[in-house]
């Protein structure tokens, strides 16, 4: 447990200090949504309608671009070696570096995503849902593109492959994290939907630590 | 304390590396594994620290196959490779922190060892390639692993520096340690056993 804590620190403090990916995912995020105004015109019938599609593509999009460096600087200095040949089973290493990737780009996009809905004009009931949707699904996101990560470790300029692979195992997520706050503006109950979605989040939680590190000890090899 | 590897064959995609290699290494001895570059001195070393899986043979540590019980195997040893495992961002004594899971007297002893206290405080991206070495013998220093495996650790070490590490190997076999170093550079060690690799 202590080696856990001690990587998810390690995590954090590299993704704080090396803070310019931090800070690049969140400004994308914050641009791709802000180029749909510009694009679409402000006529607030069609903004507030797209507006939870807007916002979760881009949290797809934002996710995806954050995750290429998740395991890549490891391997290239060669700590991924040492951490398979820690007491820590890979498979926690993993969640490890999920948790602290999650802390430094899932959760700040949380934090950012009422903002954005305002900014598209979004029905103020949707508001809370989406702050709420966008936590329970995050995780999952983040888990996912752990999995294509860890497959594209060892490929050069492997950041265009890994949306490849990850971004269809994350329209589920897309999905229900859109419905959740259709139905709250519509005025039908989000929880159902809520609670598919921090439903996947647990079955990723649960599935995607394995898969991952069975990626990485392949590209250790 | 024996580490013994038995007839290991080892092929890397379609691509022999080497046959039937034997070895035993004893405690307070090091072995040195000499061989032209291409030999598989490398994937020898990452063989034995259970990185790769040999195509046939045995690995045996205290007698029994390293396969039945691999965990108390990996934490008996300390492996050093080509890369050093130096983050630029932490600082030199954040470096080693989280390998010596925050043991300070550890973290203290290893880089007066490798007369490297004076960079302590130091980002490590300020440091040369010969100090991110040294910092790299010192983690393995903390971790107080009993097998040392080390390829080519005097890479971009200056005279001095390596006469540093080869206290460091002197010390670690006279505490009864055991060590299989892929090296050219002679140490100036008493207690070597070799094991000559063909190409």
């Amino acid at each position: 447990m202590n080696r856990f804590v001690a990587l998810v620190r390690r995590d954090l403090a590299l993704g704080l200090r090396q803070n310019g990916t931090m800070v690049a995912t969140l400004t994308f995020f914050v641009l791709a949504v802000a180029l749909f105004p510009l694009g679409v015109g402000p006529e607030p019938g069609i903004l507030s309608r797209i507006a939870p599609g807007v916002v979760w593509v881009a949290a797809l999009l934002a996710t995806t671009v954050s995750l290429d460096r998740l395991f890549q600087a490891d391997y290239e200095d060669g700590s991924l070696e040492l951490l398979l040949l820690e007491p820590l089973p890979l498979e926690l290493t993993v969640l490890a570096k999920c948790l602290a990737q999650w802390l430094l780009t899932g959760l700040p996009l949380t934090v950012l995503s009422p903002l954005l809905g305002v900014l598209m004009q979004l029905h103020p009931d949707g508001l809370g849902v989406l702050t709420l949707a966008m936590a329970a699904g995050t995780p999952a996101l983040s888990l996912i593109g752990a999995i294509g990560a860890a497959l594209t470790v060892g490929v050069r300029r492997g950041g265009v492959l890994l949306s490849l692979l990850v971004l269809p195992l994350m329209i589920p997520v897309l999905i229900f994290g859109v419905a959740a706050v259709d139905a709250a503006t519509q005025g039908l109950g989000a929880r159902p939907h809520l609670l598919l979605l921090g439903g996947m989040s647990v079955g990723a939680l649960a599935l995607a630590p394995l898969a991952a590190a069975a990626g990485l000890r392949l590209a250790v090899e | 304390m024996t580490l013994t590897g038995e007839r290991l064959t080892c092929v890397r995609g379609d691509r022999l590396v080497f046959r039937d290699v034997d070895f035993a290494a004893r405690a307070g001895r090091a072995l040195v594994l000499t061989g032209p570059n291409g030999a598989g001195k490398s994937t020898l070393l990452r063989l034995v620290a259970t990185l790769l899986q040999p195509r046939s043979g045995r690995l045996l540590w205290q007698g029994s196959p390293v396969s039945d019980d691999p965990d108390s195997y990996r934490a008996a040893i300390g492996y050093l490779g080509h890369l050093d495992a130096v983050k630029p961002t932490l600082t030199v004594a954040e470096n080693l922190g989280f390998w010596a899971q925050g043991d300070q007297a550890a973290i203290a002893a290893a880089l007066d060892a490798f007369a490297l206290a004076d960079k302590a405080p130091l980002p490590a991206r300020f440091l040369s390639a010969g100090q991110k070495r040294r910092l790299a013998l010192a983690r393995l220093t903390v971790k107080r692993a009993p097998v040392w495996l080390l390829d080519e650790p005097t890479t971009a070490l200056d005279r001095r520096s390596t006469a540093l590490f080869a206290a460091a190997v002197s010390d670690h076999l006279a505490r009864g340690g055991l060590a299989l170093i892929a090296t050219h550079v002679d140490l100036g060690l008493d207690e070597v056993d070799r094991l000559e690799m063909g190409a």
